[in-house]
């Protein structure tokens, strides 16, 4: 058995274990339904971090359009299930597609843009997706879409979490997701090299818009409703701040903004009037102790818990 | 590297703190202690909508201190426990949540807006605790989807469909007009919704709708369908709608020599309607609204000034509602006698002629407040108070 392949079944073995004392806290009333709330929500938040740390970090890209597809996705899972009356398997299934393909639409035109050109196009575009929903009767307009069941249970979201770190951990190991890595050193270094730059970028970009729909599917359906007061440019701002405190490029430091930013404003409901500062003065220490990010582009690996310990090839590679 | 052990340690350090006190977050409060009643408090604190959420719980704090002044319910003092909804549905369902089952509220009041209370219902409905939204409007708030009534969910503001009710009233008893023609924007179910109840409750008291013609938001011109109203010779006009296509719909039925009273809704409200229409068009136009400084009723007049000493401004509409709001509630506490949600869920359901800062309140089957409506009319392009209807 290689290195990697023991690694991830040591590090599933860890979750299931992770999962089993978490459910169990939540059965035995030692975690209450707020809490439970909150560390539902940490995994919605890791999912759309994760998967935006995929553009941002892995390929270099500037989006900050991702409420736009978890609009997408929350909406048309909900159409499934309240609508149509179909089981919410497929309706998660349905919102990631639909995200995943408007993601691939937009994707094509926009990403022959860089840098803040990218970033202006994906801004608006969120914003387009947002306003449209905001005009569609069908789905409630500006009252959203009410009437949704509760049928995200900690149990989808969080192996559907696992399942996304793991699926953009390998793919950032596979073949393409070098090329994407090349894409973010150096563009015309990668072009020259003969990586087919757009695509690739669109692909990176693609699979986060889908990761994106699965985490709007799961947040609809456990806040009742689907409402665009909720898809704004600010929910965008959110997952980019994660993603950006974390350190771009790091998913560990992905997973960790996301846990960190959620925990910190959870914990702060307790003083309404303060959390919004508090929250905001925590941003700005963190940036101004470390602009790079917690991590930087590092990965959180075994090798630095190990005293004086030897780095091998992979603790490297995220350099 | 040393800094980055440095870093790890710190990092696992802070999710062991979180996990600690998320486990301990549980039974962190106690439910609440002998002589206090915890009641708590989602608004719009921050976000876009911070406005109406802020101007609710003044309200709504200020009926609590006025009830714990006069010595609370049955002996215990209400203390409100708020919480910021940052004017997103999702913060919303989470604030709520934290209230119910971290604080122990025995009641909730509020948000604000219709999403974030749709957001939040289910959750005080799951826990059995009584929730009264102060100015949420959409009609799914209180019933679901099939039309049985939410037990534990109440709002403290009319609906769109008793504006037309208390202006076709308006019609029959004051104006006395007969024959009255509806100018509607088909594009739109508010406008729709209450050209439909106006003209039911108007032709129950005996009128006659003479002429019913449509238009589109953003219309411009709505000259061919005044000229077909004018042909048939109304009495009055009822032109239910917002305030863009109303103010051109008055100023064009004027040119064309329209003279009769036009009345409307609560879509009307803005400065914008005298700036278009004009101040001499607006003679004999009236509107329903539901609060106005200028209505010499005893217990509003009472409401402003009490405002505008606790702090220094005046009052609007929104404050109006979460003052309701508390009476509401306290008022309940009080004829339950127990902080049991569904004991004083029941209570909320029953109550009756309670006298609030709009005059008197009583929930119909639907949880929906029967109060009084004020009609106000543009005296040179002023709202002034005309007269309270109350059904």
């Amino acid at each position: 058995m290689n290195p990697i392949r023991k690694f991830d079944l040591t590090a599933i073995a860890g979750c299931a274990l992770l999962f089993a004392v978490l459910q169990g806290l939540m059965f035995g009333g030692l975690i209450g339904p707020f809490w439970e709330l909150n560390i539902i929500l940490i995994c919605i938040n890791i999912i759309l971090s994760v998967s935006l740390n995929l553009i941002n970090g892995y390929t270099g890209q500037f989006s900050i359009g991702h409420a736009g597809f978890m609009a997408v996705g929350a909406y048309t899972s909900a159409i499934i299930t309240v609508k149509l009356g179909l089981p919410y398997e497929l309706a998660l299934i349905v919102g990631t597609v639909a995200a995943g393909i408007l993601g691939f639409l937009i994707g094509l035109p926009t990403l022959r843009l860089n840098g803040d050109y990218l970033a202006i196009a994906t801004l608006g575009l969120g914003e387009i997706i947002r306003i449209c929903i905001l005009n569609i009767d069908y789905v409630g307009g500006a009252s959203g879409l009410m009437g949704i069941p509760r049928l995200t249970t900690f149990a989808y979201v969080f192996w559907i979490m696992i399942f996304v770190i793991f699926f953009i951990k390998n793919f950032k190991n596979s073949a393409p997701g070098r090329c994407c890595l090349a894409i973010r050193e150096n563009e015309i270094a990668a072009d020259t090299m003969g990586i087919n730059t757009t695509k690739y970028k669109v692909m990176a970009f693609t699979l986060g818009a889908s990761f994106a729909g699965t985490a709007g599917a799961l947040f609809s359906h456990y806040f009742f409703l689907a409402h665009p007061a909720s898809f704004t440019f600010m929910r965008s701002f959110d997952i980019l701040t994660m993603v950006v405190l974390g350190g771009l490029g790091s998913m560990t430091g992905a997973i960790t903004g996301a846990v960190l930013l959620t925990f910190i404003s959870a914990y702060l409901s307790d003083y309404p009037e303060w959390r919004m500062i508090i929250y905001s003065i925590t941003l700005i220490v963190l940036m101004l102790r470390r602009p790079q990010g917690l991590f930087g582009s590092v990965e959180l690996s075994r090798e630095m818990f190990r005293l004086g310990g030897k780095k091998d090839g992979r603790a490297a590679e995220g350099k | 590297m040393k800094s980055w052990k440095k870093l790890a340690s710190a990092a696992l350090a802070a999710m062991v703190f979180a996990s600690v006190v998320s486990g301990c977050g549980g039974d962190k409060k106690e439910a609440a202690s002998g002589d206090t009643i915890k009641v708590g408090a989602s608004f719009e604190l921050t976000g876009n909508v911070a406005n109406y959420g802020k101007a609710i719980l003044s309200g709504f704090k200020m009926a609590v201190d006025e009830v714990n002044a006069k010595g609370g319910i049955n002996g215990k003092k209400i203390t409100v426990v708020e919480s910021d909804n940052k004017s997103e549905p999702s913060e919303a369902g989470n604030a709520v949540t934290k209230l119910v089952t971290q604080d122990k509220v025995v009641a909730v009041v509020g948000p604000a807006t219709s999403g974030c209370v749709a957001a939040s219902a289910p959750i005080t409905a799951g826990n059995k605790i009584p929730h009264i939204a102060p100015s949420a409007t959409a009609p799914g708030i209180t019933v679901d989807n099939d039309g049985k009534v939410k037990p534990f969910m109440f709002r403290a503001c009319f609906i769109d469909p008793f504006q037309g009710q208390v202006m076709a009233e308006f019609a029959n008893k004051t104006l006395q007009v007969k024959n009255v023609a509806i100018l509607f924007d088909s594009s739109n179910d508010y406008s729709k919704g209450l050209a439909d109840v106006f003209q039911k409750t108007l032709e129950s008291k005996g009128g006659t709708i003479v002429a019913k013609e449509a238009f589109l938001s953003k219309d411009l011109d709505f000259k061919a369908a005044l000229t077909k109203i004018k042909a048939s010779n109304p009495d009055a006009i009822y032109v239910p709608g917002y305030y863009e296509e109303v103010s051109k719909i008055i100023k064009q039925a004027r040119e064309i020599g329209l003279t009769v009273p036009m009345m409307g809704s609560d879509g009307w409200e803005s400065p914008k309607l005298a700036e278009i229409a004009g101040k001499e068009a607006l003679q004999n136009c009236y509107y329903v609204s539901a609060f106005s400084a200028q209505d010499q009723d005893p217990s509003v007049q009472n409401f402003i000034k009490a405002y505008k000493e606790k702090y220094q401004k005046d009052p609007d509409i929104f404050a109006m509602q979460g003052y309701n709001a508390g009476l509401i509630l306290a008022d309940a506490m009080k004829r339950a006698g127990t902080t049991d949600g569904t004991a004083l869920a029941k209570a909320i359901a029953e109550t009756k002629d309670l006298p609030v800062a709009s005059g008197k309140i009583t929930f119909d089957a639907n949880h929906n407040p029967i109060m009084g409506a004020l009609i106000l009319s543009l005296e040179n392009g002023v709202p002034t108070f005309k007269e309270k209807i109350t059904l």
